[in-house]
């Protein structure tokens, strides 16, 4: 199953075991990783899964689709790095993901 | 009451409200007892892909969970699913549950939820006749979500739309019965209502505008729809869409304050002081709407009332609050609303319906109150941050395609 590590604004790091299929947003979530709401469940509906993705890692994440980058541009501290982690899906490729979170949501 | 004596917290209702307040009352760092009550086997859930992804069989009962059932032992949170609360004494702070046995509570949270209006027709209870509430409800019913059946969907609000979409792109024969003369008449302007009514006729669905079910016909399963003017629709399954009634039982029984909704303060507080509404059931002041009491039935609210919730009972600093937000998934169309519509005198758009990216702004005088956007999500953002922080745009100047939505929020006063 591919780890992905998340970065809280504070340094803290949590590794997840995050099965191929879910997204980026789902395992953090159901996991209770602090700093990503997601309050309308993946939907690209709210905004409040906004992710930074580590350099390294972002062409296998590929970028960001118009509805989200439209979403993206009124999310906080936004950086040419900023995802909404509803939109990555999980596949072997992206074992060992690293993504950091923002220190707010809203 | 202090928040450092309450020990012990009910919480009635394990859908969203319910399981996101148990969550976050452990993420505020309340360590006392944390009860969460659900009549319905599952862990929390979310709904809104239930007419959506689930009823398409894209998303599976395990993705639509909040949480992974496991993680409510691990918190400390017993979650007792398939039990019903019968009483609540207030006086002596206990709730009893089905079978009798009485649990003690310092804090209690509603969060009851609603129920689907049942057709007040003759024939409402025959096999093939469905409501659409829970994951129960899309089990029932997905099974005759097979190609050639035929589906009528009775209401046409954002329910019963979003499950004819559903049914047109598995092949089914969709007719959609409607009372109004016009889909989604309590939820959006005419002319908003006439694209989604042009978008699903062009999908293959057909609209019995202004016309009124008399009765649902069938032996032992349903064969038709009647209609007053003697019309008969053909059917195999019917879908009741004609909206939802607050689950306010408890709260009557124990004699809190309703009206439509327990009604609460805008803590979530309803008239006993150790008893907090959220969700569906409750009613709360909207500060952006001046302080108008409103019932709303969303993923917003149910999320808000459960941050108010936790903040309140752990004495924790209340959450920013947002403007109300909902959204609709229809074919390839993605509906985001922010505010609330009612009252409003014009509207401005952007975009074209043609080019299917389109947001109207609802206006009332130089105010805006809301916005309906048909995949454009910068349009829909950026009226929800007006909204939410009390501002607003010159009507002529939002309509001002030439200037992006962000340039417009961050000149507006």
């Amino acid at each position: 199953m591919p780890k992905i590590t998340y970065i809280e604004a504070s340094g803290k790091e949590h590794v997840i075991d995050a099965p191929n299929g879910q997204t980026v947003m789902e395992a953090a979530v159901k996991h209770a990783v602090p700093g990503i709401d997601a309050d309308c469940g993946g939907a690209c509906a709210c905004a409040t899964c906004h992710v930074y993705v580590d350099p390294d890692w972002l062409a296998k994440t590929g970028e960001a689709g118009s509805m989200e980058q439209s979403m993206l541009d009124f999310a906080n501290d936004v950086e040419t790095n900023s995802r909404l982690s509803c939109q990555i899906k999980i596949s072997d490729a992206l074992d060992g993901l690293v993504v950091r979170l923002p220190k707010s949501q809203h | 009451m202090s928040s450092d004596e309450i020990k012990r917290v009910i919480i009635i209702g394990a859908g969203q409200a319910g399981g996101e307040t148990a969550q976050r009352l452990r993420q505020a760092g309340f360590e006392g007892d944390i009860t969460l009550l659900g009549e319905e086997p599952h862990a929390p859930y979310q709904r809104p892909p239930l007419s959506k992804k689930y009823l398409a069989g894209e998303l599976t009962m395990d993705r639509l969970l909040l949480r992974p059932a496991n993680v409510y032992a691990e918190e400390k949170i017993a979650l007792l699913t398939s039990l019903r609360a019968v009483w609540i004494d207030r006086a002596g702070k206990k709730v009893r549950v089905e079978g009798g046995r009485e649990l003690p509570f310092d804090a209690l949270v509603l969060a009851t939820g609603s129920k689907p209006r049942k057709l007040p027709l003759v024939g409402a209870d025959l096999a093939g006749v469905f409501t659409l509430r829970t994951a129960a409800d899309i089990d029932a019913m997905k099974p005759h979500f097979v190609a050639g059946k035929k589906l009528v969907v009775i209401g046409a609000g954002y329910i019963g739309l979003e499950a004819a979409a559903v049914a047109r792109q598995l092949g089914l024969d969709v007719t959609v019965v409607e009372t109004a003369v016009r889909p989604l008449a309590r939820v959006t302007s005419p002319e908003v209502a006439g694209f989604f009514l042009d978008e699903h006729t062009r999908q293959g669905v057909r609209f019995v505008l202004g016309g009124q079910p008399a009765l649902i016909k069938g032996s032992d399963r349903v064969t038709a729809v009647g209609l007053t003017d003697g019309t008969e629709i053909p059917a195999d399954i019917v879908l009741a869409g004609i909206g939802v009634n607050p689950e306010m039982t408890l709260a009557q029984q124990s004699g809190l304050t309703t009206e439509n909704g327990v009604i609460t303060d805008a803590q979530c507080r309803t008239s006993d002081p150790n008893i907090f509404a959220i969700g569906d059931c409750a009613a709360r002041p909207i500060s952006f709407f001046d302080n108008r009491l409103c019932r709303l039935e969303s993923v917003h609210n149910a999320v808000e009332g459960a941050k108010i919730v936790a903040a309140a009972i752990t004495g924790g600093k209340p959450p920013a609050l947002e403007a109300p937000w909902f959204w609709s998934d229809q074919y390839d169309l993605k509906l985001q609303i922010a505010g609330l519509f009612q009252g409003y005198d014009h509207i401005v758009f952007r975009g074209v319906m043609t080019d299917r990216a389109f947001a109207a702004f609802y206006y009332q005088g130089e105010r805006l109150i809301a916005v309906d956007a048909v995949n454009k999500p910068a349009e829909y953002l950026g009226a929800k941050m007006l909204i939410q922080t009390g501002r607003t745009l010159p009507r002529e100047v939002i309509a001002d395609e030439t200037r992006p939505m962000k340039e417009l929020v961050a000149s507006a006063k």
